[in-house]
């Protein structure tokens, strides 16, 4: 008897989380969604400087990436330290890497007065 | 258990799954570790490809060559598989028919090779403008990333074939269920390269 009940209390507790996630997709595919839409929008019909832009591209790349760990590959704060540690510190690697040799290349090319402009 | 409690990052099995669940810990995260360490490779990629920008040699520049609606097309094909393969890693954590699962899993491969077969239309479409990999640095690097994120979505067709295979022949035991989990991961993963690809790349480079 005890562990009937307690048999659908489980079962109550995994419907509300399966409603919990599937919400969480509707989010995800919503937000990336608009995400996509809104510079496909602004690049397609030009309606900003290139610079700023460019700017805005960025950013919400950005946005949707943090979109689709939040939503899609369930990342959040509730993460067990190590496995938190694994992504931050791959982004923090991705960062010095890609960043660095832009700088670098970016920098090579303006002193050897090659046609570069970022 | 609490449903807060974690085993791995991203979606876990949870309980209900008992040994399952406890199997997927060390698979999950050993994934994780090869997702991560992709997405450092893909990263040096990106960063060949920026600084190869103006060297176009004289030849088709991304105004030449890049056109926005395919790739707008091919980026909602993507997102779409990825929210579908979401509701297949639902119908397996909580334990839907195994049709439901495998119908999602289906709709999501037609995506993909709906996906893969805009892309090619795209590299066919830029060839025939003279945009070939041998033609100029920018060319080779654009050709060097953009594939390269080709490849992946190929490679993951081919796992799904083979999950489906393997649902067929063995059923829904560890090794098919952990798989099922590792590819949604690979998948999900994939698309948030396509974003930093139809940004950095498409979007920037017709803005």
């Amino acid at each position: 008897m005890n562990e009937q009940t307690h048999n659908i209390e489980t079962q109550s507790g995994r419907c509300r989380e399966e409603r919990k996630e599937f919400r969480s997709y509707m989010w995800g595919i919503g937000l990336a969604l608009l995400l996509t839409l809104v510079p496909f929008a602004l690049v397609h019909w030009a309606a900003m400087p290139r610079i700023s832009l460019l700017i805005v591209i960025g950013a919400l790349a950005l946005i949707q990436m943090l979109v689709h760990f939040r939503f899609f590959l369930h990342i959040g704060l509730r993460q067990k330290r190590e496995d938190l540690q694994l992504i931050v510190f791959s982004a923090l690697l991705l960062t010095i890497m890609v960043a660095g040799t832009i700088w670098i290349m970016a920098s090579l090319a303006t002193r050897m007065a090659m046609p570069w402009q970022p | 258990m609490s449903p807060q409690s974690f085993k791995h990052p991203g979606l876990n099995l949870g309980a209900a799954h008992g040994e399952d669940d406890d199997a997927a810990e060390t698979v999950m995260f050993g994934f994780w570790v090869f997702l991560m360490s992709d997405t450092i490779l893909f990263g040096m990629v990106f960063a060949t490809y920026v600084t190869s920008l103006h060297g176009t040699a004289g030849g088709p520049g991304p105004r030449d060559l890049y056109d926005i609606k395919s790739v707008f097309f091919e980026t909602l094909l993507l997102l779409a598989s990825s929210f579908t393969f979401g509701m297949a890693s639902l119908a397996l954590k909580y334990k839907h028919s195994k049709p439901r699962l495998i119908g999602w899993m289906m709709v999501t491969l037609v995506l993909g090779v709906a996906f893969l077969a805009f892309e090619l239309h795209d590299f066919g479409a830029m060839f025939a403008k003279g945009g070939v990999p041998s033609r100029s640095g920018f060319l080779s690097a654009f050709f060097d990333l953009v594939p390269l994120h080709g490849l992946h979505v190929t490679a993951g067709c081919i796992w799904l074939v083979s999950l489906l295979g393997q649902i067929a022949r063995y059923g829904l035991d560890t090794k098919t269920k952990l798989g099922i989990m590792r590819l949604a991961l690979f998948w999900h993963f994939l698309d948030i390269i396509w974003i930093a690809i139809f940004s950095v790349v498409y979007l920037a480079g017709l803005a």
